[in-house]
């Protein structure tokens, strides 16, 4: 039986204003099909983006959906958490609305460890703009504000959140759509700051300047560069160059702040004086 | 009697008021000289079932409490200067979404980091135009501790009732004083909730007024009740989401402005003093209101006809007031805690009616009467000769 | 209508002034008077000039910081240009420190008063952060601005617990110093 998307869509908002070639609309779809297989009521789900051409997937979704200012959706998102935990709160983001003008803000939701599940569509460009540099693109990748070859050195965003203290990380792409989907489902199971970094493609943009150029050789790239996190564990550094590992990096169990909050401040505070 | 008066500052006072309002969210970043607010809350708002949260900085706060107040909650933030300054575009996203909410903007000498411990009156234009576009907005300005608690349950009920973010415009003078408080009991004063959508999730549009018991006014329904809606800070339709139509943008705008003018004699505020039969006129706000009402005093013991037109709302600006002002008096003269800012309203108002003349200063020290008592003299002196 | 009772306690951060100067304006509210409290301090918590100023009155606050000072209070030496410059009242009372201040502003006005304040503090309580409560009961003393019963209650409310008997007695010495000029 055909998946039925339609059931989470909302009508007249298609279609979606992504290029032909991109991967946002495939990792929609698992992401759909993540939240169908956890039966969960779209009246309890919050989806909350930034700006950029990911952070328009709200909009199209039948949820209670906001689509908030560049880089700031995990702040909404926190308060919307804290104001009603019963909500499953999910963010989109690409990667230069997570990491870039929104880094403060992922660090501290990691830190936090507040239940929010956080997808970054990572295209290693900024792509609503017209492809800039971002801070995930490779060195020596072309943008259009790197006319001579990018000299950022990019995040590794799984690290990052690693370090910064989120308690579920994995990574994949968007080639990779049975994967997607467990591991949002893993991700939005898990309770705390959960991220899943897609590896995206932006034939528009990044391919326009770098090759390869199409986006069927795009996808291609990603699944022959992938290495799950098993084997590439078993690989020396060199062999590593530019893979994409995947899988569950970082899964742990760790008090969650909004829980903390109501089940500790909240009563110690009734308590006191 | 039997209430007990309390000696508390004016950011407690603050704290007192939006307690009573209902708060039930707070997000906030520390800055001098507002910190005293979270830390208050910090205390008191989970005894009361409410949420404050240290976000990581003041973009954040202002993104949190727009979010916990699309979920339902009364919210609110506090902050000064620089702070200020890092809030305004998210203030602009609720404003232009129609987002309840507060922000306490504890004004101290700028530009930049300024004097964190010194008072100003530096925002008032800030206040007005600090975020970009055309925009509704609200400001208010109490002048003493006592005030600064039913005027945030003002703030609160503005903010709840025509849907638009009340910016509470104190002074580092009236936040950090300390005067008596007698604190209201229940149902003293009123205390407004928002309007809830009457129809069925399925009929719901975040922004159509076609089903409002208050005329422009849309009902708001919050996430997680069984209404799924959407909200953008992109030029949106009646239903939420984004449209490029030229024609519904600024229809949408133009609605969300009329609203404002339509229920704007019900956001104002002011405090006349002495203006019966005034000959002067002295347009004052905030802490800098109490030197010239100072000044009043003084000026009639001696037979200087003067009165005091205090704004309490600061935006939108009561133009009237200063129109029927300048009617009567020889001059007008404007102190604040800045170069000259709400003067250009007062000028603008008074339309070459009566001269407009500012006392200002930016030493980072309240106005003392007595300068705006010199000014009136050497004015007056002036038009004699 | 009476005149405000506007009392200024200057000197410099860490003498706690700010404290000395709620003490007194919760006090006022003790007796049922109104009272406002403001300071101003600079950035610095300690050491930077400092002060804060009372204003008491039986009916309404209109100007809620000194204006005409009935009673300025320095105990340090950097305050003592900047907060006595405006005394206007010849019967207005100016108290400074004689411990702490060494060269002493030539007022006009005023009746001037140099008592030890910092020297009764260390040498007959051993504490010599403990001069502002002093001052309180030298003031009350002098001025009556509010009870004694109010000062005491309003001091006790407000000062860390196990120092209420020293707070006491340092208020018992700043009345008995009042006792010498009055």
């Amino acid at each position: 039986m055909a998946f039925e998307y339609e059931k989470y869509i909302r009508k007249g908002t298609l279609p979606h204003i992504w290029c032909p070639g991109c991967g946002h609309g495939i990792v929609m779809k698992s992401l759909l099909r993540a939240i169908e297989g956890l039966k969960l009521d779209k009246n309890d789900i919050a989806v909350i983006s930034g700006i950029g051409c990911a952070s328009r997937l709200p909009g199209y979704l039948d949820m209670n959906t906001l689509h908030t200012t560049h880089g700031r959706a995990l702040a909404f998102a926190t308060g919307i958490k804290l104001a009603n935990p019963k909500l499953k709160v999910i963010v989109v983001s690409g990667d230069g609305d997570a990491s870039a003008i929104g880094g403060n803000h992922l660090i501290h939701a990691a830190r936090r460890n507040i239940d929010i599940t956080l997808l970054i569509f990572n295209n290693s460009i900024y792509g609503m703009t017209g492809g800039q540099v971002a801070p995930t693109t490779p060195i020596g990748a072309y943008a259009s504000t790197m006319t001579y070859g990018n000299i950022d050195p990019p995040f590794d965003i799984v690290r990052l959140v690693e370090g910064a203290g989120a308690t579920f990380v994995a990574r994949t792409t968007s080639y990779h759509t049975a994967q997607t989907e467990q591991l949002i489902k893993q991700a939005m199971t898990h309770k705390g700051f959960a991220v899943v970094d897609i590896i995206d493609a932006c034939p528009t943009y990044f391919g326009r300047k770098n090759a390869p150029k199409e986006a069927y050789d795009m996808m291609q790239v990603q699944k022959d560069n992938s290495i799950p996190l098993q084997i590439a564990q078993k690989k020396k550094p060199e062999e590593l160059q530019g893979k994409i590992i995947t899988g569950i990096f970082v899964k742990k169990e760790m008090p969650e702040y909004t829980d903390t909050y109501y089940n500790t401040i909240i009563p110690k505070a009734m308590g006191s004086k | 009697m039997g209430k007990k008066a309390l000696l508390l500052s004016g950011n407690e006072s603050c704290v007192e008021g939006a307690l009573y309002a209902g708060l039930q969210f707070y997000a906030g970043y520390p800055i001098t000289p507002s910190s005293e607010i979270a830390e208050g809350l910090s205390r008191k708002l989970p005894k009361y079932g409410g949420v404050m949260i240290q976000m990581e900085d003041e973009i954040a706060s202002m993104g949190a409490i727009i979010g916990a107040s699309l979920a339902g909650k009364k919210s609110m933030t506090a902050t000064s200067g620089p702070g200020f300054s890092l809030k305004q575009e998210n203030f602009g996203f609720a404003c232009f979404n129609e987002v309840p909410c507060v922000l306490v903007n504890v004004m101290r000498g700028g530009p930049s980091t300024g004097a964190p411990t010194g008072p100003s009156q530096g925002d008032v234009m800030q206040a007005r135009w600090g975020t970009h576009g055309d925009h509704p907005v609200v400001a208010i300005a109490p002048n003493s501790v006592p005030e600064i608690l039913t005027e945030t349950v003002r703030s609160f009920n503005i903010s709840e009732k025509y849907r638009v973010p009340v910016i509470l415009l104190l002074d580092e003078i009236i936040a950090h004083m300390r005067e008596r408080v007698i604190l209201p009991e229940k149902g003293e004063l009123e205390v407004i909730d928002r309007l809830k959508p009457t129809v069925p999730p399925d009929q719901y549009k975040p922004f159509d007024i076609s089903n409002t018991p208050m005329p422009l006014v849309p009902p708001m329904a919050a996430y997680g009740t069984g209404y799924r809606f959407h909200v953008t800070g992109l030029n949106h339709r009646t239903d939420g989401f984004p449209t490029n139509n030229g024609e519904l943008i600024e229809k949408e705008l133009l609605r969300i402005m009329q609203k404002m003018a339509m229920y704007k004699k019900n956001m104002l505020k002011h405090e006349e003093y002495m203006l019966d039969d005034a000959e002067i006129g002295i347009v004052a706000y905030g802490s800098t209101s109490r030197a010239a009402k100072y000044a009043v005093n003084v000026l009639r013991s001696e037979g200087i006809k003067a009165g005091m037109l205090r704004y309490i709302t600061i935006w939108p600006f009561e133009e009237e007031a200063v129109e029927k002002l300048a009617e009567k008096v020889k001059f007008i003269v404007v102190p604040e805690l800045n170069l000259g800012q709400l003067i250009l309203e007062v000028e603008r108002c008074a339309r070459g009616k009566a001269s407009v003349y500012g006392v200002n200063r930016v030493n980072i020290e309240i106005i003392h009467p007595h300068e705006i008592i010199e000014k009136v003299k050497e004015l007056l002196h002036g038009i004699r000769v | 209508m009476e005149k405000n009772i506007e009392i200024r306690l200057s000197g410099e951060g860490g003498q706690g002034l700010i404290l000395a100067g709620v003490i007194l304006a919760s006090a006022a509210l003790i007796d049922g008077k109104n009272a406002a409290q403001s300071q101003y301090y600079g950035p610095e918590s300690r050491g930077g000039i400092s002060k804060s100023e009372v204003v008491i009155s039986t009916g309404d606050i209109i100007y809620p910081e000194v204006a005409d000072p009935d009673l300025v209070l320095v105990l340090s030496q950097v305050a003592c240009g900047p907060y006595t410059k405006d005394i206007r009242r010849d019967d207005a009372y100016v108290i400074f420190d004689a411990n702490t201040v060494k060269e002493f502003p030539k007022l006009e006005h005023g009746r001037i008063y140099k008592l030890p304040f910092t020297m009764t503090a260390h040498d007959k309580l051993g504490k010599p952060f403990i001069a502002n409560i002093i001052a309180l009961g030298t003031i009350v003393g002098l001025t009556n601005v509010v009870s004694r019963e109010a000062i005491e209650q309003a001091v006790l409310a407000r000062v860390p617990k196990g120092t209420e008997e020293l707070n006491k007695t340092a208020l018992s010495e700043g009345f008995e110093l009042a006792k010498t000029i009055k």
